[in-house]
């Protein structure tokens, strides 16, 4: 039988994680012995790990800062939102629909990604970032005046309420400022589950192949990458379009989640909170931000529950975010550490 | 007429972001750091004044005095707890730090002042009267260009004239260089967040008193909105802050006036964007190719 080599192993240890957790918390669930609350953070959870897991992709193995990750969010809770309303009545099944508008949230997240990384991977580092940002904002402003609805003479699109006219049958989709308003609530937390496992597959794929070798190799240096062929901006693009849509298609799973979903919900705070996953899990780690963003996600919520220190969770969670970014940055600890816990073979000096 | 008040309006608009974008570029200049923390003092030095005047019923100079006081107090105290344990750290460390600033400073306010929307009263009132009842400044938006343009020479005066400028760049140029020549490089670092967060300070007062609304969150969206002019004209340049704060304040406000008010946001970032691709390292940055 063929050994399997390190990097599947720990592919395979990821899927293991995600299976067991989503059977355990399904048992949880199934015996009552989970709460209204925490139960109504699973699906969202599920996003934020899709999120921190296509952003991982982007920044740690591709190396480049992006700050605006929710504005592809955004772009497929709008359109997966919008796909489910036109295809009711063609596809009745709602599983099946989700799948659809879950696609299509996907494509307009890769769309997205065409459009940004197209003009910006010409840039770099911390104007990368910039620009990312501007998009991100973009995204969020433009939905804020976009109308969107359907009746029988067909699909409407218009920007600003006073173009926007439909006859009395129709429905109106993405509202403005008011957002999508009226949505069927299609999403389950096993199709966050099955999201979940799709992401893995697509990012750990890559990863693991010629592609994801010559990705990593463009952030360790690009200009000795560059130099034994690999094409700078085809890798590049291909990582923060494949991170685009998988963001995509976690904004439509977000956006078929509850009735009503408004655009300043993706805005700047929600990038920077992803982003902060990646990081707090480990760049380049998968594994690292799946366990980041679950915890990481529940646990502000958990706080809530302890009635006194509700009121200083955030405060908390920044005074954590600080300590912990000077804690692993500590090289008198970094020494301590590695004298207590010797380093894995091969592992790399500065981690 | 309406397009000479549109000019002042962004005018006097862009200065406060060219004050706050000075704040970023030259923060970023020296420690190569987006302090994302930034727009948040510009919020503390606002609830200074707020409560100078308003609860002490100070004189509005001694308000102004005080939150520039307490903000460069904050400014290096934030430097010399979270970003100076982490100069040698990746970039990226320190951005989550920044961030993480970011939050604490949001949230003790909330705690402290409360979530609610308090009402800032302006440090002057009244407006300067033109051309009547067609064209007229408010004291607020000449206070901020004066400001502006005094800020403006007198940072360029200490950096170009003074030893402890001189430090500065020669710093943000090679900080081992520096070190080497007896600068002190953390002194150095230390004071140029002094520096920042004073400026700060006078432009969230300058800030609330045009738009005369605070909150815990006030100081963040102007803090990107600096941020973009201080990319904008090329981040760790003195002069680009000035040009790209006033650029970015005229555009913002003609396109409110000429396009549509919702989609301010998204033409600012989109022209931002395009200045980016034909100059990518801002309109007066120097574009340094990387060396094989």
């Amino acid at each position: 039988m063929k050994k399997l080599n390190k990097n599947s192993l720990d592919g395979f240890i990821n899927y293991g994680i995600v299976i067991v957790a989503f059977a355990v918390i399904q048992t949880a669930v199934g015996m009552g012995k989970m709460s209204n609350i925490l139960q109504s953070l699973l699906v969202p959870a599920c996003c934020y790990i899709v999120m921190a897991v296509s952003l991982n992709l982007t920044v740690g193995i591709l190396g480049e800062l992006s700050l605006g990750h929710a504005g592809f969010m955004s772009l497929g809770a709008f359109a997966g939102i919008t796909a489910s309303v036109l295809l009711q009545s063609a596809i009745p099944v709602g599983p099946l629909r989700l799948a659809v508008s879950m696609l299509v949230g996907a494509a307009f997240g890769a769309l997205g990604g065409v459009i940004v990384g197209v003009p910006v991977l010409r840039l770099q580092g911390d104007y990368l970032a910039i620009v990312t940002l501007a998009f991100g904002q973009i995204i969020q402003n433009i939905i804020m005046v976009l109308y969107v609805g359907v009746d029988e003479n067909g699909f409407h699109m218009a920007a600003g309420s006073e173009q926007f006219h439909l006859s009395a049958g129709g429905t109106a989709i993405i509202k403005g400022p008011m957002g999508a308003v009226g949505v069927t609530k299609l999403a389950s937390f096993t199709a966050g589950f099955v999201l979940i496992l799709i992401t893995l597959l697509v990012v750990q794929n890559l990863v693991n192949s010629r592609s994801g070798r010559a990705i990593m190799a463009l952030r360790d240096n690009r200009i000795a990458a560059e130099s034994v062929g690999i094409n700078v901006t085809k890798y590049k693009l291909m990582a923060f379009v494949t991170s685009a849509a998988l963001a995509g298609a976690a904004g439509a799973l977000w956006g078929l989640n509850y009735s009503s979903t408004v655009a300043s919900k993706f805005n700047f705070n929600t990038s920077i909170l992803v982003l902060v996953f990646v990081v707090l899990g480990g760049l380049g780690s998968i594994r690292g931000s799946i366990i980041a963003a679950a915890l990481l996600y529940v646990l502000p919520d958990l706080l809530r529950q302890f009635g006194d220190i509700s009121d200083y969770r955030m405060l908390i969670y920044a005074i954590i975010l600080i300590l912990v970014m000077l804690a692993t940055n500590n090289d008198r600890l970094k020494d301590l550490v590695g004298r207590v816990i010797p380093k894995r073979k091969g592992a790399a000096s500065n981690g | 007429m309406s397009f000479l008040n549109n000019v002042i309006t962004g005018v006097s608009l862009g200065s406060i972001y060219a004050i706050i974008a000075l704040g970023y570029t030259m923060v970023y200049g020296i420690a190569k750091m987006l302090n994302f923390a930034h727009g948040d003092v510009i919020m503390v030095g606002a609830y200074m004044c707020f409560f100078a005047v308003g609860s002490f019923s100070l004189p509005p100079a001694a308000g102004v005095l005080l939150a520039v006081a307490v903000c460069t107090v904050l400014g290096i105290a934030i430097e010399r707890l979270a970003y100076k344990p982490l100069r040698s750290a990746p970039s990226l460390a320190v951005l989550i730090t920044a961030i993480g600033v970011s939050y604490l400073l949001q949230n003790s306010a909330q705690l402290l002042w409360g979530a609610d929307t308090k009402t800032f009263r302006p440090l002057v009132e009244g407006s300067l009267v033109l051309v009547p009842g067609q064209l007229s400044i408010s004291y607020v938006a000449v206070l901020s260009i004066v400001c502006c343009v005094v800020v403006m020479i007198t940072l360029t005066l200490f950096t170009g004239q003074t030893k402890l400028g001189k430090a500065m760049r020669a710093c943000s140029e090679d900080k081992a260089a520096a070190q080497l020549m007896g600068i002190d490089v953390n002194a150095t670092i230390s004071m140029t967040f002094a520096i920042g967060s004073a400026l700060a300070a006078i432009a969230g007062v300058l800030m609330c008193s045009a738009y005369p609304v605070l909150s815990p969150t006030t100081g963040s969206m102007p803090g990107i909105r600096a941020f973009t002019a201080a990319v904008f004209g090329g981040i760790g340049s003195v002069p680009g802050a000035l040009l790209g704060g006033i650029l970015l304040g005229v555009i913002e406000t003609f396109a409110k006036a000429y396009i549509s008010t919702d989609l301010s946001d998204a033409v600012v970032f989109a022209v931002l964007i395009v200045v980016l691709l034909v100059k990518p390292a801002g309109l007066m940055g120097k574009y340094v190719p990387e060396k094989v």
